[in-house]
């Protein structure tokens, strides 16, 4: 067999890919389902963070930062490990997908208050005391004037991390959650053929590829007029 | 229950066993991070220089390569590389298959980032120093990388941060980095005392980055 034989035969062996496709489609589902989980509860988190942290509580803040900090310096494969392989001891029980979802939602959530909270700050503070002023309450000032203009500010920054953080869903296939990955690298060893890899590698891209194109249109979009 | 949990996450005597085996695992992080952080710099900033000539060809090659391995999860890379160049008969060592998958991903991310930066220099500036009789290339080096590097300091380093913790994926192909021994010294002693114990060493080494990245940020925001 020449060396370009081999090469098709080992990674684009078509017999190979028809054999383990529906295992692989088995796992993008789940990787999907994940992403969206992991995207709702750290958006959601991350804002209701932020929201918090706007009414300068320095009780609530310590908190706050010291939960942002924690998140964002940690790599979120040692708290996807924590979670799973270090809990039990502490009677609580996560099964691969909880915990790897929530330990990216708590990541995610991290990013997102940050990210929201500059583009709190970032509406100058004349505009709350305008506002204010015309007889708006603490509350409507935030929900109609401070947060469109900081949530416009953060789309490009919070679309990127959001991106980012959804390629972490491949992190549970080390905890053994049957996602693509996981799902890809069991069936190459299973096959003795690396095919189902690249069949793997495709499903990301399939799934990634418009996601990234999406990001790019939303920086364009959103970007500071100069 | 104070007694179990210290007992289970915080035992000394098991701490201190696996102290010199989670040190060694610290060294092979700060390593990879000191391999890999240089090289992802140097091959984002070519990256970006190249985008900047505007050869249209050469441009378009640029953001595929980009996007390609921005849309790959970085583990996946990973494990494609290790685990597929066994098939082709190519047997490339551990570290060596590592840097390669985190190069590919790094660069891509340092490439954007500095791309950022040379498009948030006016045209003008490039035009004045050309005129003045700098060829392109000392206006590259003199004028717009300077201001460029300085406004993109904060992604820079948010992404140099990313790359560290990055090396945690390293463990799934059992190269003996931080969290790989720390798994292995759980998976011995059956207590994740190594494990609390790497999470904490994590923490002190990329908290000040942490930090040092929070202040920057709001500076920025705040200049606007």
């Amino acid at each position: 067999m020449s060396a370009w034989d081999r090469f098709v035969f080992s990674f684009f062996n078509l017999d190979i890919a028809r054999q383990y496709l529906p295992a692989i489609a088995k796992g993008f589902v789940t990787t999907v389902y994940l992403a969206i989980a992991v995207i709702i509860a750290g958006v959601l988190l991350g804002l209701v963070l932020a929201l918090l942290r706007s009414f300068r509580s320095k009780a609530v803040n310590f908190f706050i930062i010291l939960f942002a900090d924690i998140m964002r310096a940690l790599p979120p494969l040692v708290l996807i490990i924590l979670l799973f392989f270090a809990l039990p001891y502490a009677g609580l029980s996560l099964d691969a997908f909880a915990a790897t979802w929530v330990a990216l939602s708590l990541v995610l959530a991290a990013f997102a208050e940050e990210i929201f909270w500059s583009g709190i700050v970032a509406v100058p503070r004349g505009q709350w005391e305008a506002a204010r002023s015309t007889g708006l309450t603490k509350m409507q000032t935030l929900t109609h004037v401070v947060l469109p203009q900081a949530v416009r500010m953060t789309i490009p920054p919070l679309t990127n991390r959001v991106i980012a953080i959804t390629k972490g869903t491949a992190l549970g296939s080390v905890v053994a959650l049957s996602e693509i990955l996981n799902q890809a690298s069991s069936s190459a060893s299973q096959a003795g053929n690396a095919t189902p890899l690249t069949v793997g590698a495709l499903a990301y891209l399939l799934l990634f590829i418009p996601v990234v194109i999406f990001g790019r249109w939303i920086e364009t979009r959103f970007a500071w007029k100069k | 229950m104070m007694d179990a949990i210290l007992q289970n996450f915080f035992n000394l005597e098991i701490a201190a066993k696996a102290w010199p085996f989670l040190l060694q695992g610290l060294w092979m992080t700060l390593l990879l991070s000191a391999i890999v952080v240089p090289l992802g710099l140097l091959a984002g900033l070519a990256v970006a220089v190249l985008g900047s000539l505007k050869r249209k060809w050469l441009s378009r090659l640029l953001v595929v390569y980009v996007d390609f391995f921005r849309a790959f999860p970085p583990l996946v890379l990973l494990i494609f590389i290790y685990f597929g160049t066994p098939f082709l008969g190519l047997d490339i060592p551990k570290l060596l298959a590592v840097a390669i998958g985190f190069l590919l991903n790094t660069s891509s991310y340092y490439g954007e980032v500095f791309r950022a930066g040379i498009e948030s220099i006016p045209k003008g500036q490039f035009e004045a120093a050309r005129s003045t009789g700098l060829s392109n290339a000392q206006t590259l080096r003199y004028v717009v990388l300077p201001q460029a590097i300085r406004n993109v300091l904060p992604d820079l380093i948010s992404n140099t941060l990313e790359v560290i913790k990055l090396t945690t994926l390293a463990s799934v192909v059992a190269l003996p980095e931080l969290l790989n021994n720390a798994r292995q010294a759980q998976a011995i002693t059956y207590n994740p005392t190594p494990i609390v114990l790497a999470a904490l060493m994590y923490l002190l080494l990329l908290w000040p980055l942490v930090r040092v990245l929070s202040r920057l940020e709001h500076k920025s925001v705040a200049m606007h």
